[in-house]
């Protein structure tokens, strides 16, 4: 039940995102894109992960509102199709060798479901006990992986940093 | 009335679901670690009723709450917090990233101070994201690119 209701959603979202790429109007590109963001989320509900669920949700809310706020808010403007015969052949002929390969190698993938690594057995089996937190989710990236969320916080630091200097100095000489 | 923002009926709402969202945010930061939720979701959702605030009522609704001055105070306090309770098992004589607190309370497991270290760990994640994804948008909309001949230039939107 719940592989059907995978594939009907997967099948949604690549529609959604084919209309994003092919449509003229960046408005409703942008739409289409917050579209195929919620079925991604479903997806991860689907598949037991509602942590990731709403972290998807909420970022995608935020890019849709940012995304039409802030940048094309007063740029609205039709995007030419100026793409030729020849690299449409081209992509057409590396996205068939793609799929072919990569279908090749869906047959040395384990079962789907299946876990590959022994130290989440180890976390499953042990987390509640060594760190009190009841949702292994914090228990791993807050506790087991702390390096990981530590350098995943600098990254965003220097993000807001970076983005900060680049946009202030202009605007303020501009008074 | 005050003509700056969004209508009339959009600040009507904007003022009767802001709290909700708000403590909505609340509590997937205070019980991340009961129930699915988290730091980093916690604080995009923060940031998110800044956010309403700043496309309903304007750029002069929001400062009321926070500005820039204060995104910047929260974002580096947000990120010392975590830096500091990582390093509180170095001043405790155990290693980098203990988990003092849990060791401390034993053993009470699915109440609120059952996970230690990880409720303060997501509060200083959540400052963090709300204070830089704010200020984020905030700078991204108050300035725009406009083209001028041939040269892109950053005008202060009105």
């Amino acid at each position: 039940m719940v592989e059907i209701i995978l594939i009907v959603l997967m099948s949604f979202m690549l529609i959604a995102a084919l209309i994003a790429l092919e449509s003229r109007d960046l408005l409703s590109s942008i739409v289409s894109l917050g579209a195929v963001g919620f079925m991604i989320s479903l997806v991860f509900l689907f598949l037991g992960a509602p942590d990731i669920a709403i972290v998807q949700v909420v970022v995608d809310i935020l890019t849709l509102v940012i995304l039409i706020r802030a940048t094309i808010s007063r740029d609205l403007h039709p995007v030419e199709d100026i793409r030729g015969f020849f690299p449409f052949a081209v992509l057409l002929v590396l996205l068939i060798i793609l799929t072919v390969f990569g279908l090749e190698t869906m047959h040395y993938l384990p079962k789907f479901g299946t876990s590959m690594s022994r130290v989440a057995e180890y976390y499953l089996a042990h987390g509640l006990v060594e760190t009190g937190a009841a949702n292994i989710v914090s228990a791993i990236i807050l506790d087991y992986r702390g390096y990981d969320t530590l350098g995943e916080a600098t990254v965003l630091f220097t993000a807001v940093v970076g983005a900060v200097a680049i946009l202030r100095r202009k605007a303020k000489q501009d008074g | 009335m005050d003509k700056k923002g969004l209508s009339e009926i959009t600040k009507s709402i904007t003022d009767l679901i802001m709290p909700f969202v708000f403590m909505f945010g609340l509590y997937l930061l205070f019980f991340g670690h009961l129930s699915p939720g988290g730091g980093f979701a916690a604080g995009v959702i923060l940031a998110g009723v800044f956010i309403l605030i700043t496309l309903a009522f304007g750029k002069g609704g929001v400062e009321i709450y926070i500005n820039r001055e204060r995104s910047h105070l929260f974002e580096a306090a947000g990120a010392l917090l975590f830096l500091f309770v990582a390093c509180s098992g170095i001043f405790t004589g155990k290693g980098f990233f203990t988990n003092v607190l849990h060791q401390e309370f034993g053993s009470r497991y699915f109440r609120f101070l059952s996970g230690g270290n990880i409720v303060l760990y997501n509060i200083g994640i959540a400052l963090k994201v709300m204070a830089g994804l704010f200020m984020v948008f905030f700078i991204l909309s108050v300035t725009r690119v406009v083209l001028e001949g041939t040269k892109l230039k950053m005008r202060r939107r009105k």
